[in-house]
């Protein structure tokens, strides 16, 4: 259970351990794109944790990053693969960050820090929490500048009139998650 | 003419950093000193270089022929973490001059979303291969340009009186945020 919660606050990779900044500044112009991005790379995790934990044995220990690296390489390649097929609008959305999630360090990390340490099932709920964490922050800064940015939510509009433009742009992604970060230290200190 | 258009559109319009928030983690995290950004900045643009014309080759004298495409993604992160190997041990006995300025830099640009992206890129855009290799030097120069500029505010920031809360990553993004702002007012210069 703690493997599971842990990902989630305490040790949650985007506004606790600052990782896997780039897609977290990219995809998030709206909540249901950060959704559709964590939910992406927590299947990632999950299956890599999982195939990494059964071959741990098998792997020498020289070549271990480069297999781990294949192993998240061919999941990738399986979520880019369905999602072009089953969800062609979402995959237009997120482009070029889909293949990037290979090189999205908390996959590597996790595969590293505990997959290759620890028995199935952990590595499985391990991956689960994380990715689910991971999922949460980009839904949460998905959310908040879908709402300042084009006063909407989940695409349904809310707010009538001009919104703050300047949030579903470059720049916005920026500024929100550095105060999104700032209150999220200021509550864990408190 | 093409060229040029190509060289400023990947500076300054689309910049790397600033527009499509690749290379996030090599550009928080060292940027915290001029000299060691210029460091980082010359190894990303001598390995991004390489790496786009090594997959670029790959991808269309091996991939394509053999009706391989849906490999790409697990193809070119090997070559680019094969071809960091390799530039790391060459340097080492060719120059260790050179080594020991960019040494340090070079495993980490492995995991560099930057170089990937780049190479999936020129693909996507359906550039040709002198088009590829301006696209990669144009952009790897916009790196390090977002890098020096950054890396030199940082420098003042550590003098100035930073509420607590914002110290650290949260004053850097909104910094940055800021800096992509500025570099906004480049759009429609192509």
């Amino acid at each position: 259970m703690q493997n599971f919660t842990k990902g989630f606050i305490r040790n949650n990779p985007v506004l606790v351990l600052l990782l896997g900044m780039c897609p977290t500044l990219g995809v998030t112009t709206s909540a249901i794109n950060g959704l559709g991005m964590g939910l992406a790379t927590t299947f990632v995790l999950v299956m890599a944790n999982v195939v990494i934990s059964l071959m741990k044995n098998i792997i020498p220990d020289k070549v271990r990053i480069p297999s781990f690296i294949v192993v998240i390489a061919s999941f990738v390649t399986i979520v880019d693969l369905v999602m072009a097929g089953y969800a062609p609008a979402l995959h237009e959305q997120l482009g070029l960050f889909i293949p990037l999630i290979v090189v999205n360090c908390i996959v590597l990390g996790r595969a590293e820090a505990f997959a290759s340490k620890n028995d199935v099932f952990s590595s499985m709920i391990d991956g689960l929490g994380m990715g689910l964490g991971f999922a949460f922050a980009l839904t949460l800064l998905g959310g908040i500048r879908e709402i300042l940015g084009s006063g909407a939510l989940f695409g349904i509009k809310f707010i009538q009139g001009d919104a703050i433009l300047v949030f579903v742009l470059a720049p916005g992604a920026f500024i929100a998650l550095g105060y999104l970060i700032a209150l999220i230290n200021k509550l864990r200190k408190a | 003419m093409e060229y040029i258009i190509i060289v400023i559109s990947a500076i300054f319009v689309n910049n790397i950093v600033f527009a499509q928030f690749l290379g996030i983690c090599p550009f928080l995290g060292v940027s915290n000193k001029l000299s060691t950004s210029v460091g980082m900045g010359g190894a990303v643009v001598f390995v991004m270089t390489l790496a786009t014309i090594v997959t670029y080759l790959i991808y269309q004298f091996v991939l394509v022929p053999l009706g391989l495409g849906f490999l790409q993604t697990i193809s070119y992160i090997l070559v680019i973490a094969a071809l960091v190997q390799m530039v790391e041990i060459i340097l080492k006995k060719v120059s260790p001059s050179l080594y020991q300025a960019l040494g340090i830099f070079l495993p980490l640009i492995t995991t560099n979303c930057a170089v990937l992206g780049v190479a999936i890129l020129v693909i996507q855009k359906n550039l040709n291969l002198l088009e590829s290799v301006v696209f990669a030097v144009a952009t790897s120069v916009g790196f390090t340009l977002a890098l020096v500029i950054f890396a030199g505010i940082r420098e003042h920031m550590e003098l100035m009186g930073v509420p607590k809360g914002m110290r650290g990553v949260p004053i850097a993004l909104v910094v940055a945020g800021l800096l992509s702002l500025a570099f906004m007012g480049f759009a429609g210069l192509v």
